[in-house]
Order: structure tokens, then C-alpha cells, then sequence
């Protein structure tokens, strides 16, 4: 039930905003993250827009994990 | 899309299983807290991945599966008065109440409609103005922030129509009461990840301070949950208890900070019941005095009935972390998804229905 998806934003109309999830579009309330931008990837739950993807640290972590999958191969 | 499908890449696993390999030591459970990342780890085959000396067990974090008999007899009672349209999560609907459920209460004739969000409810409110509309607010700190935007909607609209039913659960206070009752001996925990977008990791600092146990946010994808794993077997063998984030491109130390303002502005915390648990103070969330026209508990008058447990079953020590499903003895020979017994069968996140569809150990 806290189940909550990431979609990405591709417009907004004051406090509310479409939002694609694959080839589906739905819309999104802004309330709870009212600083989200067009482009920007929320996590959608119940209807709201509950967190911002910091797209940046995705990449950092990934990086990470890249990096440990090649000190495997390594040993 | 970076945020989810590189997050399952399986040429990133190998790299991380190895490095909980290398650190895990003796024998050491770590509780996931929240029933996503128990359907998570059971669907994907995690715990196939760890080592032996690495344990898994699920907890108390399924909404649905939490909410109490006498709570759910409230919501059912409820339905029966005349001119009142009932919302709900699908989930709720076939959970069985002392003597029926929702869905037995609408094949009885009362008018329970299941939405998505409690939205969809305020706009049945709008197009629905003879009728009082109740919103059955089950659910975590994820859940809270978006139940309390509606009443402020509602209020800013004027609506007179729009209720709640607020049986919202807060998770550090539950997991406060699972760790003082000494039921459980923890060396880790996996902390919710979207009860933490909201709430921030830094909610979790009192139980890696005042238990020493190691607390990890973890986000929902294999390699996150891997991740998290990791961190907390780290923590483990360097002997240190401290919270960190798996999940950061979704959680920070800090939270959303509207979405906690919005909840604050029209909840207050309350005690609240707890399948398996019991009253807990503080656990739940009210409304505030200013939102008491919203409030379905004190506008209706209704009567509930006396509460009945199911005989048999156990969801209440498997929501404690004591039992597991298979300890069940009605497990998948009675009680199956077909035919629930109790709510951690039917709810999609319940650890039964996650053992039974996808075969937990032995299951
Ligand atoms: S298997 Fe069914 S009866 Fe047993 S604990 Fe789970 S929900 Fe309850």
C-alpha cells in the first residue's frame, strides 16, 4: 500500500501535472512537492507526487555499483 | 528510465553479493521493515542470493494488514447508515472483520466504492452533494501527507459532505514498541523507503542511538535492497550502529519537508491499535480540533459490534517478526489468496500472500 511509482512530469497546470509512466499518462497532484519541474521523475502515490528522483545521485550510486562489479572481476 | 530499470541491471548484482559475502561474519537478522521490500526480496530471490549467516525477517509494515478488527468493524458499521457513499483502497475490501467485510457489506447492498486516492473520493464528494462521502485513511506516513492535502482541499472548497476515517500508522513508534518488547533480536534494520521520503532517515537516529542496531533506508529495486544489505552488513562487522541511506536518490536525512508541514497542519499524533500489538501511544495520527467537521469518527453515530479474532490465525505474531507464515497451520491449506483467513493473506503486500505466491523458504 505505500506502493509508489516513478514517473516523469511533462506538464504542469498549476497544482496538478500529467505524468507519463511508460506510454501511460495520469496525472499527478503537485501539493506535496510543489517545487517539481516538466521533466522531472516524482514518485507517485495515491494520486500525489510524493518525492523528487535526485537524478544525479541515481547516477553516483550506479557508479558505485559499476565500480564493485569490476573489483570483482578483477580478483 | 535511470531511476528504476538501471536499478535492476543483474550484471550489477555479482558485485554486491560479493561484497556481503566478504564482510558478513556470525549469524545476523535484519527486519524489513516495511511488506514492499518483503515482496521485493520473496519476488526477486534476495534471500537465495545472501549468505546462511544472514537471516531476513518481515515486519510489521503492511497498512492494511495492521489495522485492527475493531477499526475495520468501525469502517463496516459505517456503511450501513443511509445517503453515505464509503471510499476505499481495493486492498481493504476483502479483509475479514469480526463478522464480515466491506465486500460482504456491498454485496449487502451498501454503497462502497474502491478509489485510488482519497481525490477520487473529494471529487465523488463534489458530484455526489446529498450524500456524505467517508475516505477509509489506512496507511503509513506515505499515505498521511496526501489524506491531509484532501482536507485541506475539501475545506478550502467548503465542502460539507467530505469525511475521514483516519486509522493512519506511524512506523518509529511501532518499531519502538517491537524493540522494547524484546520479542525480537535484531542486528539490523531495512527502514522503509517511501515511509522515509517523507519522514527523512533522520527519524530512524533514536533506534541506531538508543539500540545500537544498525539502520539502513532501503528503495525497492533488487539492487537497492542488495545495497541496503550490504550497508547494514558493514555496519555489522565493523561493530558501528548508525543511519544510512540505500535509496538516496529518493530519501534524504531530512524528508519532504511540505509534505510533513501538510500532515503537521492537520494531524495530530494519536494512539492507535495495532493487530498483534495492541493500543500503542502516539502511533496513529487525528485530526486536529479545526478539522473536526471532517472527522467521520465523531459525525456519525454508529455502532460497531463486539470484536472477534479468527481462530487460528496468526497474522499478529507474523506483523511482530515472531512467526513466519509457514508457522500458520491454516496457511495454504485453508487460508490461500482465494479464501483469506486473515489480512496478511489478502493484502498484496501481507508476507502470507508474498509467501504463497512466491514461496518463501519452504513455503
Ligand atoms: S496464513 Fe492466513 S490464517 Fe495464517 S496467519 Fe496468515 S493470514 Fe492468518
Amino acid at each position: 500500500m505505500c506502493l509508489a511509482i516513478p514517473v516523469q512530469i511533462t506538464s504542469i497546470h498549476g497544482t496538478e501535472a500529467d505524468v507519463r509512466v511508460g506510454s501511460i499518462v495520469k496525472k499527478a497532484s503537485l501539493w506535496l512537492t510543489p517545487q517539481a519541474k516538466v521533466g522531472d521523475y516524482v514518485l507517485l502515490h495515491t494520486g500525489y507526487a510524493i518525492a523528487i528522483f535526485d537524478e544525479t545521485e541515481a547516477e553516483e550510486t550506479l557508479s558505485l555499483f559499476r565500480e564493485m562489479a569490476e573489483k570483482m572481476e578483477e580478483q | 528510465m535511470t531511476v528504476t530499470d538501471d536499478f535492476r541491471r543483474s550484471e550489477l548484482v555479482a558485485g554486491l553479493v560479493s561484497s556481503i559475502n566478504r564482510h558478513a561474519g556470525k549469524q545476523a537478522r535484519f527486519m524489513e521493515f516495511c511488506g514492499g521490500h518483503t515482496v521485493a526480496i520473496l519476488k526477486n530471490g534476495i534471500r537465495q542470493l545472501l549468505p546462511p549467516a544472514l537471516t531476513l525477517t518481515s515486519g510489521p509494515g503492511c497498512p492494511v494488514c495492521v489495522t485492527d478488527n475493531a477499526d475495520l468493524d468501525k469502517a463496516i458499521a459505517l456503511t450501513k447508515l443511509p445517503n453515505l457513499i464509503l471510499t476505499s483502497f481495493g486492498d481493504m475490501l476483502r479483509v475479514p472483520g469480526s463478522s464480515s467485510s466491506l465486500q460482504e457489506a456491498r454485496a449487502a447492498g451498501s454503497d462502497i466504492r474502491i478509489v485510488y486516492s482519497p481525490l477520487d473520493a473529494l471529487e465523488l464528494a463534489r458530484s455526489n452533494p446529498r450524500k456524505s462521502v467517508i475516505f477509509l485513511a489506512v496507511g503509513f506516513e506515505t499515505t498521511a501527507p496526501g489524506v491531509a492535502a484532501s482536507v485541506l482541499q475539501a475545506k478550502q472548497e467548503g465542502l460539507k459532505n467530505y469525511y475521514i476515517l483516519s486509522l493512519h500508522k506511524l512506523c518509529p513508534p511501532i518499531t519502538k514498541v517491537l524493540l522494547d518488547s524484546g520479542e525480537i533480536n535484531l542486528q539490523g534494520l531495512i527502514c522503509p523507503g517511501h515511509v522515509s521520503a517523507i519522514i527523512g532517515s533522520n527519524s530512524w537516529r533514536f533506534i541506531a542511538r538508543d539500540y545500537s542496531i544498525p539502520c539502513v533506508v532501503s528503495g525497492f529495486e533488487p539492487l537497492d535492497i542488495l545495497q541496503c544489505v550490504d550497508m547494514l552488513t558493514q555496519q555489522v562487522a565493523k561493530g558501528e550502529a548508525k543511519v544510512e541511506i540505500a535509496y538516496r536518490r529518493g530519501v534524504t536525512p531530512q524528508g519532504n519537508q511540505t509534505a510533513k508541514k501538510v500532515m503537521e497542519q492537520v494531524f495530530q499524533p494519536a494512539a492507535a491499535s495495532w493487530r498483534g500489538v495492541g493500543e500503542v501511544a502516539d502511533s496513529g495520527l487525528a485530526l486536529k480540533e479545526e478539522f473536526k467537521d471532517f472527522d467521520a469518527e465523531l459525525n456519525f453515530d454508529f455502532d460497531p459490534g463486539p470484536t472477534r479474532t479468527h481462530k487460528g490465525c496468526i497474522c499478529g505474531d507474523i506483523l511482530r517478526g515472531v512467526k513466519t507464515p509457514q508457522e500458520c497451520r491454516l496457511f495454504r491449506k485453508v487460508c490461500t489468496p482465494v479464501s483469506p483467513v486473515g489480512p496478511c493473506m489478502v493484502s498484496s503486500e501481507g508476507s502470507c500472500a508474498a509467501y504463497y505466491q512466491y514461496g518463501g523458504e519452504n513455503a
